[in-house]
């Protein structure tokens, strides 16, 4: 893993009029890495993600890009770094077919004019690569469903050569295979040496990918923890903050022993 | 799986499918005419009802006039509706831009009422070269545009709200520039000369109406058939040849009856070849170049438009200068059918009826949906009331009813098929 992290948080915080979203987080990403972030609902993930792709600005603190404080403040400037972004609202535009809202921002060109044939091509292998079963690359959003929708978010985010790939809940709406797909291209990404945050309520799909697990709670860090060696347990105790009882004392205090 | 080699691949050339990336359940057109129709059935019933309700009201208005007065499909009555269509059609493109972002300009009547006053102003009373005057005229136009995209994009203030202000404010100061005099002669030449009434393709010869009518029918051909290539080497589904066949006739079909029915009188009026022309290139512009996909992203989700990097409030302003840059042509065409600047132009019913053009012709209020061409073919419906109308001598007072009744069936119709495609998922 390499030293610098390609991206960092240095005490972020965001306030929305009376909820303070986000407290002093710290949070680092490294080339290679797959990050995961979970936490109650509410905790501020989606408000963390958002600040990173640029939908809302940080109130205070830094983000840091290969080591470089850099402003975060549109989408373009994050799309700019380098880094995708597939959010939990998924924002795709329902009246564009699959392949324009595929390369919406980023269209192919042929002699300056769109190359919806190369763009159709391109998409279809993609979608074909995440295993999912589409009508036609070339009906609106509206018609598919949520499953075929998030993937088509999913595939948005592979599009472009980002160096970050940030998942807000990518399998919410998945079934077994496609959840599958999407962990095997997590594992992807990885192995392309790519940074990944990937959030998820769900801990198997997180202990199967991630390397580092944050938690974030009400908005502020709650640990951080190296997925090899740590239990479930110690996880949903730092999410639900249930880490001072003694029950979770007496687990931790047996992993340790155990190591 | 950790081999360098595949590390700079792109990514979306990895791993096979693991199922067939085809659903069954999908409804596979039928091959040749039998799957067309049963398509097209499909369609209905999605509320996907296209251009089919503007050509059946084409149909129904033509057919009564006719009943009422036999002139009304004659060679002469054709040109006549054809001619004067192409002026208020120009601010339904430019109000075609806007409805795709889901916005109104109601200012363009007016805006074309300035632009004419603004052009005899510059060209008569100050004397300036006539082609100048016409750029100058149309930047007028556009920046007027870009002031009501800029109040409505960076301030906020509703678009409806800032055009209705430019409507008042822009009748204003074109009544300021006719102070005095209240109208002014314009001079017959340079485009406005293009754009008056005896002025015709090629000089009225018989070969300009099917020189256009030929254009029109190889440029569908051929641009089809380089599409099918392209698409059949690339492995992407392309449309048959016996449909693209299909289409082609029927393009042929009407564009040489019109171009037989015109020629029977002086031919095709100048000022519909540019009309025709501008459409071409708008439905290039929106379906083709970046510029354009932007516009329906904004116009579908904003929010999700302004997180894939879009610049909204610009691509607002932009098309806000659009929408002015077309009031201010339409209004050098209005202009240039009586050679006057008036108090008078821009007035009455012609924002309605611009209005009433492009959602007649298919472009949704609601944002997202429509292309140019509604704005031709609402445009065949509008004049054709209007020019029945004046044949069979009826009071401007039963014409305004008579516009006002079909923009709300228009609008019914829009809002109706907006609901179907809704329950189907289309929309
Ligand atoms: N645009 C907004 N305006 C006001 N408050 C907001 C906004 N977005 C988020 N919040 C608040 O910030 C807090 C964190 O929300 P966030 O969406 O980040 O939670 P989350 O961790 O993603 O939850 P979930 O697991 O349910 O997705 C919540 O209390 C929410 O009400
Ligand atoms: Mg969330």
């Amino acid at each position: 893993m390499s030293a610098t992290p390609v991206l960092a948080l240095r005490g972020v915080s965001k306030r929305f009029g009376a909820v303070q979203a986000l407290t002093d987080v710290e949070l680092e990403v490294h080339a290679g890495e797959v990050v995961a972030l979970v936490g109650d609902n509410g905790a501020g993930k989606s408000t963390l993600v958002k600040t990173i792709a640029g939908v809302h600005p940080v109130d205070e603190g830094v983000i840091e890009w290969e080591g470089r404080p850099v402003h975060i403040n549109r989408p373009q400037d994050a799309q700019g770094l380098g880094i995708a972004t597939v959010y939990q609202d998924l924002a795709l535009c329902d009246n564009l077919d699959v392949v324009g809202n595929l390369y919406l921002g980023r269209e192919l060109l042929r002699y300056g004019s769109l190359d919806e044939v190369t763009m159709e091509k391109r998409s279809r292998e993609l979608l074909n690569t995440l295993s999912i079963r589409i009508p036609s690359v070339r009906i609106p959003i509206a018609s598919l469903s949520g499953g075929q929708r998030q993937v088509v978010a999913i595939a948005r985010a592979l599009i472009g050569d980002p160096k970050v790939v940030i998942l807000d809940e990518p399998t919410a709406a998945l079934g077994v295979e496609q959840t599958a797909q999407v962990l095997d291209l997590v594992e992807r990404l990885r192995e392309r040496r790519l940074g990944v945050i990937l959030i998820s309520h769900n801990m198997a799909d997180v202990t199967a990918v991630a390397d580092t697990v944050h938690v974030l709670r009400l908005g502020k860090n709650n640990g951080a923890f190296p997925v090899k060696g740590t239990t479930n347990e110690q996880i949903i105790a730092a999410i639900t903050g249930a880490t001072d009882n003694a029950v979770t004392r007496r687990l931790a205090r047996n992993a340790e022993a155990t190591q | 799986m950790s081999d360098k080699t595949t590390m700079h691949q792109p990514l979306d050339e990895v791993p096979p499918p693991a199922v067939a990336p085809l659903d069954p359940r999908l409804l596979i057109r039928e091959e040749g005419f039998k799957g067309y129709l049963t398509e097209f059935k499909r369609k209905l019933k999605g509320g996907e009802l296209g251009s089919l309700p503007v050509i059946l009201a084409l149909v129904i208005i033509w057919t009564i006039f006719q009943l009422k007065d036999s002139l009304f499909l004659s060679s002469a009555n054709m040109v006549n509706i054809c001619y004067f269509m192409a002026g208020t059609g120009m601010l339904a493109v430019g109000l075609v831009f806007v409805l795709l972002l889901g916005e109104i300009d109601l200012s363009v009547a007016s805006v074309s009422g300035l632009a004419s006053a603004v052009f005899a102003s510059l060209s008569v009373t100050h004397g300036l070269n006539s082609w100048l005057a016409v750029v100058l005229t149309v930047l007028t136009g556009i920046a007027i545009g870009a002031i009501h995209g800029f109040f409505f994009a960076k301030i906020g203030v509703p678009a409806f709200v800032v055009t209705l202000a430019g409507f008042l404010g822009w009748t204003g100061l074109m009544q300021w520039l006719l102070r005095g005099t209240g109208s002014l002669t314009i001079q017959d030449k340079g485009l406005l000369h293009v754009l008056g009434q005896r002025s015709f393709f090629m000089n009225q010869s018989i070969a300009g109406a099917y020189v256009l009518a030929t254009l029109g029918v190889a440029a569908l051909l051929i641009g089809s058939l380089i599409d099918q290539g392209r698409r059949r080497s690339a492995g992407v589904p392309f449309r048959p040849t016996s449909e693209i066949l299909v289409r082609t006739v029927a393009l042929a079909i009407v564009a040489y009856t019109a171009a037989y029915v015109l020629n029977k009188s002086a031919g095709v009026p100048n000022a519909l070849v540019i009309f025709l022309a501008t459409l071409v290139v708008c439905d290039f512009v929106l379906r083709r170049t970046t510029f354009g996909r932007k516009v329906f992203a904004v116009g579908g989700s904003i929010e999700a438009a302004r997180r894939a990097g879009i610049n909204v409030a610009m691509i607002r302003i932009q098309v806000f200068a659009i929408s002015g840059g077309f009031a201010a042509i339409g209004g050098l065409f209005l202009a240039g059918q009586t050679y006057t600047a008036t108090l008078q132009a821009g007035t009455g019913n012609l924002l309605m009826l611009a209005i009433a053009a492009a959602v007649i012709g298919g472009t949704s209020l609601f944002g997202g949906r429509g292309n140019v061409w509604s704005a031709l073919l609402g445009m065949l419906v509008i004049q054709s009331i209007q020019t029945g109308l004046d044949l069979l001598n009826m009071d401007q007072s039963i014409q305004y009813m008579i516009t006002g009744a079909v923009l709300l069936a228009a609008v019914v119709v829009d809002s109706v098929s907006r609901r179907t495609q809704r329950s189907s998922g289309r929309a």
